[in-house]
């Protein structure tokens, strides 16, 4: 019988251990005025990616600890070889290289204040010259494909997701995840309605307690504290109710497919928080739009995302290979350059479900192997910084 | 194309099943495929139904509770006969 779990990837083992599936040199904005210098020397060297993104200047409190572990995990990933850091001041730019150095990977750090952006952009760009000769000499070796870390979040859903790509998703935990691999769901909006189901899916009373924590702070904090009239017209989505989708408690059991028959979560994480309970699946508090929670995950250290779609988002990632997965075939017909697994056979009953999870983890083999996904291929690089309230 | 299902059903229990197949139209005679233990059974559309929408697959009555995955995922606030169109025009969330 074919066993997904004894295959093996040709990847890159990272100084600190953890599997890497791509080999980015990234130079990396502290904060938003630093966007220019980090494109700037992004376009000098080739083999380098710019990741710009919106904040980064007078947050505080909890929202300046998410931007800081967003940052320094982004580059702490083990799909980035070596990280170039630019800042304004030199401060938060040491915090975040700082924090990326502790995976032993190289990390150099500057910051544009008494240089301006030309002298900045011209020592930064020896530097990240001499990253990208030495990370294009770094040699892949044979990893087990359990030693990846996969995550999952679905993006315009209908209710094809939740009959097909979904528990497609589920299949593939089921059969890692007991092998060693490390899995992640998220989305806690989407959940609503099927809360008490999420909760039993905790492997202990500790991980169902902080579940429901998080969910109960989401729904008062967030929902109850800034609605209108009522999530109807935001959850589901409009994309959603033309896909079929009628409630939340439609989508949210639709969306829980994706953690399968058998796998529970052994912890509740913040967002873009590091999981540190060893191999298996985990729960993280994100938003539900696509961009802000695979950055969140990929911060946390994810390496590979699996994304199932029915009516067909188009999202990708800077640093971590995006896998579609859809099973509506209207999808397929109008959209398929997005769709990296097909899986409409489970709807017209010619796949089962356990051949679509073999289809999905042969996918994710060759993507780990360097094959790129889609979204890689056509250019998406959603990086979205979550914030959680306005700066000072 | 002929063995293909028209409408997929999660479980036994549940009372809206979903087209699967584009350009369904009224007076179809469909076939019905309950994914759990790969039962079959027919019923007939009575409109034209969007792939991904739902079906009513008995009659159900305005403050009735919708079934699929054999869990509740809301309330009818209108009337669906056996074979009707069930969505946003007649059912609705219990949340909010």
């Amino acid at each position: 019988m074919f066993d997904a779990s004894n295959q093996t990837v040709m990847a890159w083992r990272r100084e600190n251990g953890r599997v890497g599936v791509r080999n980015h040199v990234i130079i990396l904005p502290v904060d938003d005025i630093s966007n220019a210098a980090c494109e700037a020397v992004a376009n000098n060297v080739k083999g380098t990616m710019a990741l710009p993104h919106a904040y980064g200047r007078l947050q505080f409190g909890a929202d300046l600890e998410l931007h800081f572990r967003t940052m320094i995990g982004t580059g702490a990933n083990p799909n980035v070889a070596a990280v170039v850091v630019i800042g304004i001041e030199p401060e938060w730019t040491k915090v975040i290289a700082d924090g990326i150095r502790k995976t032993g990977k190289p990390v150099a750090e500057f910051s544009i204040e008494q240089k301006g952006d030309f002298e900045t952009i011209r020592a930064a760009s020896w530097k990240a010259k001499e990253f990208v000769h030495w990370a294009t000499e770094l040699q892949k070796e044979e990893c087990p494909i359990t030693d990846l870390w996969v995550s999952t979040k679905c993006g315009e859903s209908d209710t094809t997701t939740g009959l097909s790509s979904c528990p497609t998703v589920g299949n593939m935990y089921d059969k890692l995840i007991p092998h060693g691999l490390y899995g992640v769901f998220g989305e806690t909006s989407e959940i609503t309605g099927a809360e008490h189901i999420c909760e039993k899916r905790a492997a202990t009373p500790e991980a169902a307690e902080k579940f429901m924590a998080i969910f109960k702070e989401y729904s008062e904090n967030v929902i109850f504290a800034h609605q209108t009239d009522d999530l109807s017209d935001s959850q589901p989505t409009k994309g959603n109710i033309l896909g079929g989708l009628t409630t939340i408690e439609e989508k949210a059991l639709g969306n829980l497919e994706k953690i399968g028959r058998e796998c529970t979560y052994i912890d509740a994480l913040q967002a873009a928080e590091a999981p540190e309970k060893g191999p298996g699946l985990y729960f993280m508090d994100t938003s539900s739009a696509a961009a802000e929670c695979i950055t969140l995950m990929a911060a946390a250290g994810y390496v590979i995302h699996t994304f199932p779609t029915g009516q067909g988002n188009v999202v990708g990632n800077p640093i971590v290979p995006v896998i579609k997965i859809s099973g509506n075939p209207r999808t397929l017909r109008t959209m398929s350059e997005h769709i990296d697994v097909d899986v409409t056979g489970v709807l017209t009953r010619e796949q089962t479900i356990d051949q679509a999870g073999d289809a999905l983890i042969e996918c994710i083999r060759r993507t780990a192997n360097g094959r790129y996904t889609a979204a890689e291929a056509l250019g998406h690089r959603e990086f979205v910084m979550t914030k959680l309230y306005r700066s000072a | 194309m002929s063995n293909h299902p028209h409408l997929l059903v999660h479980d036994h229990e549940d009372n809206v099943g979903v087209v699967v197949v584009e350009g369904l139209t009224a007076g179809t005679d469909m076939l019905c495929v309950v994914t759990h233990d790969n039962s079959d059974f027919r019923l007939t559309a009575n409109a034209d139904i969007p792939i991904g929408h739902k079906v009513a697959l008995k009659d159900l009555k305005e403050g009735d509770t919708v079934i699929k995955y054999g869990e509740d995922i809301g309330k009818m606030v209108g009337n669906a006969g056996t074979g009707d169109h069930v969505h946003t025009h007649n059912c609705k969330t219990k949340r909010w």
